[in-house]
């Protein structure tokens, strides 16, 4: 194993904090407050970790395991795509779907703990998140079907990784309408405005948050974590998307994927800083036109485009 | 070239799509105005070279569709000072899947209709079908005036990038003609939009019934 | 230098929108016309040499255009003099501008022989009669006039898309891509059928839409029904024959390039569809202006459907479209001073019409019967050799539709217009100040003479201008 590998390993199990930590700072330089510190997130862990856990008595044994399965299938998904100059640890022809469906898995734990609680305010915000998480599927996969198209491969990390310079040039616009389909998907996926405002303190107005209301101590760490570690693969898969895999190779491309991930991260804050949460009615307009937008792609690629 | 024309025609597929979904005037008016200004940059990338004219011509547009339609468009709606919901009789999601419905056959029609040549058509004339198709859902489906004349504006877009195709055929006399005839158009209907919301206190075309047969 | 008809009434109009007298701004209207009129006799006698390649060039279909918009924009000229008078409470500076920039694009679309400058044309004469329907300020005004520019601009934007197809079907035909009617009609053979027939579908329907052709027509009747009664006579008398004329220029380059039975099998259905639908709403109308807009309806089918017959009725389908023309200007002209006798347009209000007002009166009962295709009239000869070159081509359903809708129409704007016109008038009108002047009569009675001449015996020029109209459009046909 070289060298280099191993400090990547150990650099990105840090980084998916950081992340939230750089979305955070941009909403509120954006704000202009200071904002709290970059590695904010990873303090509160380490705080959450040695704090006492409190369970409720109506909970069962899904509740205490959902945060470990939500990890469980985060760390799995981020096998399974390259990450910079890492290749994916897992590849084997059509591991896109699992890609696709250890995140459903993961939501359906974690939707399940919530409901577990007996509480309606998590009843509430379970039935949105996945009322709104089957919408973004469609998107998920035309996108999929726009990559092994283009690179003739059905593994995620030889669609991700086979796209040579020349060929992406040529194919700038349906990796564009991709992109843009999967950066909705990211935003819904990880609970990002416009769709789910993760700074907002009344209940009623919350659908990722208030799932986890009740997780508390190391189970909240958990929790925290694996969302960090979701928007951390899913905007790796984006940033492959985007950027051709020949630019990720040596030191230099690990900065430079880390400095994608940052931009990524920027860019969402920007999002937020600058959109309202738009009303729940029109959050299915949002995924279905995020879907229609990568179906374009394909278009693009079946209509004889030259 | 080649993928920044594929770039433009994508993005201006999805500026139809956004038009058609959204549910804020204010949003409608700004994705038209982006379509204006991305014709204007596709007018220079279809034509390959950079001629003044072709230059004139794209800034024209531009600053035409882009900038000062929307400002007296945003003026209208400030006087009228009218609810900015759109206000759709078939409501946002069936228009964006009939909008996407119809970019797929405009796709499909493209591919039937013999082309004259391959960089250019295969692109353009898919993008000009889907984009009229827009434009008309936009203007049959709206009841407020103004949705109805932003629906027409995409329309003008739509075919605007047909005449793309005719270049060489039509000299900018006859494009700047249709430029002029799309802002005088503009200017006389949001005149009659402040008439309108002054004489029935709305601008819904529902209201507009006195007169039958 | 872009000729004279087409200059003058322009320039004019910026002058008479900058004129302060309220006054002078009508006389000066008239005064355009007049010159107009003159310009136009003088382009027609001496046609000049321009090159074929030309943007502007009044061929001979162009010259029968020209002729029968400056007549019947004469005959409004004079009329709106005595109108603007009489309702001296409204400003006039907007309605006289635009008056004559409608007048100046309706030349324009003579002169074209660019299929763009021709658009363009047809688009400024939308745009300058908008503010036209919207004189008297209603509220039923507003919603006629939203209804009219609503349907036009996209009638008219389906049709700038349609002549980019027949553009493009060029531009596949392996020539120099032109737009030019002449290139068009030599290249005719050439040019990408598929193209075309899409091309040409969206002409009919787009130019249609201002012709009125059902289902587009819904505007009519709002437009017509509110505008004043000068505007009405504008709008069915000129519009009307300058987007029929776009219509047979395509049709001809259609039929040139083979695709002639697609093309009359559109214009006959259309045609057909278009009369039945008015002649249906005819019955029963209460309103006059109403009614006489249906009447418009029913008079374009016809003449669609007669374009759609081809080159043998030709001739017949111009010289109704002069009959037409004229014989609508009489109708609008004197049902406005009917309107303002009576101070309102349905049966409710208007009856005895021949007792109260009995100059405009039997003018407006003698062009119904110019209009309905009553002998002597012209417009019988033209509706008779329409029926002829129907049965000539063996198309007797065609035919018969043609008579049975023809004779619904009659019904039904003969019931109306006796219910007005016959009985005794109500009170409130025979106090009324309104009297018919010169001004508001003898342009109606100039044109309904005309009509009646044209029926009796075509004057020798009148008739080589239509036949060789007929003629330059009947070519591959």
């Amino acid at each position: 194993m070289k060298a280099i590998w191993l400090v990547e390993l150990v650099a990105l199990t840090l980084v998916p904090p950081l992340l939230v930590g750089v979305i955070r700072k941009t909403k509120a330089l954006a704000a202009g407050r200071v904002g709290p510190s970059l590695w904010q997130l990873h303090r509160d862990l380490l705080k959450l970790a040695r704090k006492e856990l409190a369970l409720s008595g109506t909970t069962t044994w899904v509740f205490v395991v959902a945060p470990a399965i939500a990890l469980a299938t985060a760390l799995l998904g981020a096998l399974l795509v390259p990450l910079g100059t890492l290749p994916a640890a897992i590849a084997f022809d059509g591991d896109f779907v699992l890609f696709a469906y250890v995140f459903a898995l993961g939501r359906f734990f974690t939707a399940a703990a919530a409901l577990d609680t007996g509480s309606p305010f998590e009843g509430m915000g379970a039935s949105r998140e996945v009322g709104f998480a089957w919408l973004t599927e469609p998107a998920l996969f035309f996108g999929f079907l726009v990559l092994a198209r283009l690179s003739g491969a059905a593994s995620l990390d030889r669609m991700l990784r086979s796209t040579e310079s020349s060929a992406w040039l040529e194919r700038t616009a349906p990796l564009v309408l991709v992109a843009a389909g999967l950066f909705v998907v990211l935003l819904t996926e990880c609970g990002r405005l416009p769709v789910d405002d993760p700074a907002t303190h009344l209940e009623l107005t919350m659908i990722h948050e208030v799932m986890i209301l009740d997780h508390s101590g190391p189970l909240l760490a958990l929790v925290e974590y694996a969302a960090a570690l979701k928007l951390f693969v899913l905007s790796a898969l984006l940033l492959h998307v985007v950027v051709p895999a020949a630019a990720f190779s040596g030191w230099s491309g690990f900065a430079l994927f880390l400095g994608g991930l940052v931009a990524i991260a920027v860019a969402i804050g920007a999002v937020e800083s600058t959109m309202a949460r738009l009303r729940l009615l029109h959050v299915p307009t949002l995924l279905i036109a995020a879907a229609l937008s990568s179906g374009f792609a394909l278009l693009f690629l079946a209509g004889g485009a030259p | 070239m080649t993928s920044l024309l594929q770039s433009l025609v994508a993005a201006l597929l999805l500026v139809n799509l956004v038009a058609l979904g959204t549910s804020r005037i204010a949003t409608v008016v700004r994705a038209v105005a982006l379509q204006g200004v991305l014709l204007g940059v596709l007018a220079v990338a279809a034509h390959g070279g950079v001629t003044p004219r072709v230059v004139a011509l794209a800034v024209a547009s531009a600053f035409l569709k882009g900038w000062l339609i929307p400002v007296i468009l945003f003026r209208a709606l400030r006087q009228v000072g009218i609810r900015l919901e759109v206000e759709p009789s078939l409501g946002l999601l069936p228009s964006l899947l009939l909008g996407a419905f119809a970019t797929v056959a405009a796709v499909a029609a493209g591919g039937r209709l013999p082309a004259a040549e391959t960089r250019l058509a295969p692109l353009l004339i898919p993008a000009s079908l889907a984009t009229v198709a827009s434009g008309f859902i936009l203007l049959t489906t709206r009841r407020k005036a103004i949705n109805q004349v932003l629906g027409y504006l995409v329309l003008e877009n739509g075919i605007f990038i047909f005449g793309l195709l005719l270049v060489e055929a039509m000299p900018f006399l006859v494009e700047a003609g249709v430029l002029l005839d799309l802002f005088v158009g503009i200017f006389v209907l949001s005149i009659i939009i402040h008439h309108i919301s002054r004489e029935f206190a709305t601008l819904d075309t529902r209201e507009l019934s006195l007169l039958k047969e | 230098m872009p000729p004279l008809p087409v200059v003058l009434p322009l320039a004019m109009a910026v002058v008479v929108f900058l004129a302060p007298s309220k006054v002078w701004r009508p006389r000066l209207v008239a005064a355009t016309a007049a010159a107009h009129l003159a310009a136009t006799l003088a382009a027609l006698r001496h046609p000049g040499e321009v090159s074929p390649a030309a943007w502007l060039r009044l061929d001979a279909p162009g010259r029968l255009l020209l002729a029968v918009v400056s007549v019947l924009f004469l005959a409004c000229a004079v009329y709106s003099v005595g109108y603007l008078s009489y309702r001296v409470e409204r400003a006039n500076r907007r309605f006289c501008a635009c008056m004559l920039a409608t007048l100046g694009s309706m030349s324009l679309v003579a002169y074209a022989q660019h299929l763009g400058l021709l658009w363009v044309a047809l688009e400024a004469t939308t745009l300058g009669t908008a503010p036209l329907i919207y004189f008297n300020r209603t509220a039923r005004s507003i919603e006629a006039t939203w209804k009219y520019l609503v349907i036009s601009s996209v009638g008219i934007a389906l049709a700038l898309m349609g002549s980019f197809f027949i553009g493009y079907a060029a531009l596949l035909g392996g020539r120099e891509a032109s737009l030019l009617f002449g290139d068009l009609l030599a290249s005719a053979p050439s040019l990408s059928k598929p193209w075309l027939r899409a091309g040409f579908t969206l002409l009919v329907v787009g130019y249609g839409a201002k012709l009125g052709l059902a289902p587009m027509h819904t505007w009519k009747p709002d437009a017509y029904g509110e505008a004043p009664g000068v505007v009405g006579a504008v709008l069915a008398g000129g519009l009307t024959s300058c987007a029929l004329f776009a219509l047979l220029r395509f049709a001809q380059i259609t039929a040139a390039a083979g695709e002639g039975l697609f093309a009359n099998r559109l214009l006959v259905g259309m045609g057909l569809a278009s009369m039945g639908v008015a002649a249906a709403l005819m019955l029963g109308q209460r309103d006059l202006k109403r009614m006489l807009a249906y009447s418009s309806v029913e008079q374009m089918g016809l003449l669609a459907l007669a374009s759609g017959l081809g080159a043998a009725a030709s001739f017949a389908t111009l010289f109704h479209l002069v009959n037409n023309a004229l014989g609508k200007g009489v109708l609008f002209l004197t049902v406005g001073n009917l309107h303002r006798a009576f101070g309102g347009k349905t049966t409710a209000e208007v009856h005895g019409a021949l007792r109260r007002l009995p100059l405009s009166g039997y003018l407006f009962l003698f062009g119904l019967f110019a209009v309905t295709g009553a002998p002597p009239f012209g417009a019988f000869l033209s509706e008779l050799l329409i029926l002829e070159a129907a049965f000539d081509a063996r198309r007797f359903l065609v035919g018969g539709l043609y008579l049975a809708f023809l004779m619904l129409a009659f019904a039904g704007m003969g019931a109306t217009s006796l219910a007005a016109l016959q009985g005794r008038p109500p009170r409130s009108a025979r106090d009324s100040t309104y009297r018919d002047s010169f001004t508001t009569f003898a342009p109606a009675l100039a044109l309904l003479a005309l009509v009646l001449l044209f029926g009796i015996h075509l004057p020798a020029p009148v008739r080589a201008l239509i036949s060789d109209a007929a003629a330059a459009l009947a070519v591959g046909r």
